[in-house]
């Protein structure tokens, strides 16, 4: 033992080790100035959503009528800026309940990284188990799934959401379940053409003359390799259902009042445009940050795994 | 090439069936109950049965299919709506072409826009042009197309209200403005309820062509005015998304030796960008173009929302939220056709740029 250790010099170990495909992508992920600036963005959402009982001054569900005199629709009032501090600041102004609005919207925040990574956590982990048994068992079930997947995508993916949702009935659970299932073939085809590409190689041939059982084969030997790819569609795919859950729940299929989130916000107050502005435009830019940032993200993750693509775009 | 367009069409018979019994079944998966939703929660069981009766929604499921089929394929009937009660035929006539003028102008603005932005991008790339576009476009795939829709509503109807800037927050065409059919201007006898007639009809629905080709230059000024923010707001998300592909494809091509060799022989930059270089960057771009006429339905159904117009996508959403069967499928089967035709032309695209592509 000892004498095979002092055979293989330390520094070559750590070097094999650094060069793992997964190492690699991160490490330039790091340097991309898109990547940095959605992490940075994604960082400061996670945070919010974690303190928002410490960041948010009001109740987000609770009217305050009877508590301040704050009209219904009150414009924003921040005192930095010259409004009266007699007047109850309000930063995003009052919306048509009279609630602070700044604290919706901050809370908000939990309901949409929810939204995201729940929706597309699910379509993951089912797309891969569809892709991995289509890919690996071949044949007439190969055949039977992936027409199938064909279909569903055949269809523009918001208004199979919303017939689906026609089905299930509304709210935002039937909401992310329906968002979860129009994004599964995604996922499937990644994982099943990942599958095709790797189960003939000789390392695979290896383990299987070893005894792995197929199961072992799958999960141990094949799937890690679709992991990197995995993440850069995942990573690109929850900004995608983050925007389609909150349009959902503007036309009022998805989450439903007083829930405080974006897209049902934008919804309930969406006549109210041309009167009371700032209640239409907060919402709509919290949506908006929080997509940019997954999508900054995804775009990051996508050019640091090529490295064609990464040396043709370094700045 | 003829063969190949030949060939391509007879391939597309097939998934069309395959749309109609999909359309049909999924129509059928959506649950609730078509009477009560037309005739109201109250309406008692004898009329429910007179009206399933009348509407052969008593017959079982595959007697309802082959019914429908036949139907169809053989007199060109969509059946009625069970809301409206009229024809499924006269609500597309109606809905479609505002659809179509809606989606066309948004798609036309994505790609003059957006392929011009990418090449330049692409050009001078990492200057400030390229950082201002490539920023522009993140932003522009990250925005919510109803947000977008109601907060141009609100600066252009509100905020520079009385000044030559302000558009129509909404409708069509101004209340009080009326189209005038071409065929009533120019005195065409057309025999009511022939095909003739409903096509006749279709066309006069395109409220820009109509106006155009006899003249009515204030509906056409009317009906421009009120397609500009509908338009810019369902064009955002695919002018982005188009710029961004072009400028990554025109990158991989702008390296390649052929390029190099086209600026070595002296031609200029200009010819070396939009003839040899802008030609093979096309098929990304293409199929991307295809694949973004699909997201730009289902922006119709937001935009349609927004700007109160009457089309396609706001007609669909209403009939699936009220089981209007024959609707839902009616609409799906136009949509999924448009989606077919639309994989037509970039395929029949791919044939002209590439002349390697042939059909397998």
């Amino acid at each position: 033992m000892t004498v095979q250790d002092a055979a293989v010099p330390q520094t070559e170990v750590q070097d094999y080790r650094n060069n793992s495909l997964l190492f690699l992508t991160f490490r330039r992920l790091f340097r991309q100035r898109n990547a940095q600036v959605g992490m940075v963005i994604l960082g400061f959402l996670v945070l919010v959503a974690i303190f928002a009982p410490a960041l948010a001054p009001y109740d987000p569900d609770r009217s305050l009528i009877g508590i301040e005199p704050v009209e219904k629709r009150a414009g924003p009032c921040i005192h930095a800026l010259g409004c009266p501090s007699d007047q109850p600041q309000h930063i995003m102004g009052v919306d048509g309940n009279v609630r602070d609005q700044y604290s919706r919207i901050i809370y908000g925040t939990r309901i949409s990284l929810f939204i995201g990574f729940s929706t597309i956590g699910l379509a993951v982990v089912v797309g891969t188990l569809i892709g991995a048994v289509s890919g690996y068992v071949g044949g007439w079930v190969d055949n039977v799934i992936m027409r199938f997947m064909d279909v569903i995508l055949a269809f523009p993916s918001f208004l199979l959401a919303i017939a689906i949702i026609t089905v299930l009935g509304r709210g935002l659970q039937n909401a992310l379940y329906a968002i979860a299932v129009v994004n599964i073939p995604v996922f499937a085809r990644l994982v099943r053409s990942s599958v095709l590409s790797i189960k003939e190689l000789e390392f695979v041939a290896a383990s299987r003359s070893l005894g792995a059982s197929p199961l072992r084969i799958l999960f141990v030997r094949i799937l890690p390799n679709a992991i990197p790819t995995l993440i850069v569609q995942a990573t690109l795919s929850i900004g995608a259902a983050i925007l389609e859950a909150a349009a959902l729940s503007f036309l009022g299929l998805g989450a439903q009042p007083p829930l405080a989130e974006w897209g049902t916000m934008l919804g309930s107050e969406r006549n109210q445009v041309f009167t009371s502005p700032h209640l239409v435009f907060f919402p709509g830019i919290a949506i908006m940050i929080t997509v940019l940032a997954f999508n900054l993200l995804g775009d990051g993750f996508r050019d640091a795994m090529d490295p064609r693509l990464a040396q043709l775009t370094k700045r | 090439m003829l063969q190949y367009i030949v060939r391509r069409l007879l391939l597309t018979i097939p998934v069309l069936l395959g749309i109609l019994v999909v359309t049909f079944l999924i129509a059928r998966a959506i649950p609730g109950d078509p009477c009560r939703s037309a005739l109201g929660e109250r309406a008692t069981d004898a009329a429910c049965e007179a009206f399933n009766r009348r509407m052969g929604l008593d017959q079982p499921v595959p007697v309802q299919l082959a019914i429908y089929m036949r139907q169809i394929l053989l007199e060109g009937d969509f059946g009625d709506s069970i809301r409206y009660s009229r024809p499924v035929s006269l609500l597309l006539i109606e809905r479609l072409p505002v659809t179509l003028e809606l989606g066309v102008s948004a798609l036309l603005i994505a790609i003059l826009v957006g392929i011009p932005a990418g090449i330049l991008s692409a050009v001078r790339r990492n200057s400030k042009v390229d950082v201002a576009a490539m920023v522009g476009a993140n932003i522009g795939v990250s925005m919510p197309v109803y947000w977008l829709g109601l907060m141009l509503a609100y600066v252009f109807s509100i905020y520079l209200k009385d000044t030559p800037l302000w558009l129509p927050p909404s409708g069509r065409l101004t209340a009080g403005v009326i189209a005038t059919p071409f065929y009533r201007v120019w005195d065409l006898s057309i025999a009511p309820g022939t095909v003739g007639a409903q096509v006749a009809d279709f066309l006069s629905n395109l409220v820009l062509f109509n106006s155009l080709i006899t003249g009515q230059w204030n509906v056409f000024s009317d009906g421009i005015k009120h397609l500009i923010l509908p338009t810019v707001a369902l064009s955002t998300i695919p002018l982005a998304i188009i710029a961004r592909i072009t400028r990554s494809s025109m990158l991989d091509v702008l390296g390649a030796e052929y390029v190099r060799t086209a600026r070595a022989k002296g031609l200029r930059e200009r010819a070396v960008v939009l003839k040899h270089a802008l030609r093979n960057a096309l098929l990304p771009i293409i199929t991307v173009v295809g694949l973004q006429t699909g997201t730009l339905f289902a922006g119709a159904v937001l935009t349609e929302t927004i700007f109160s117009f009457s089309g396609v996508g706001r007609a669909l959403f209403d009939a699936i939220t009220g089981r209007d069967y024959p609707v839902i499928q009616a609409f799906t089967v136009v949509i999924a056709i448009g989606y077919v035709a639309i994989n037509l032309i970039v395929d029949i695209c791919y044939a002209f740029i590439d002349p390697r592509i042939k059909i397998e």
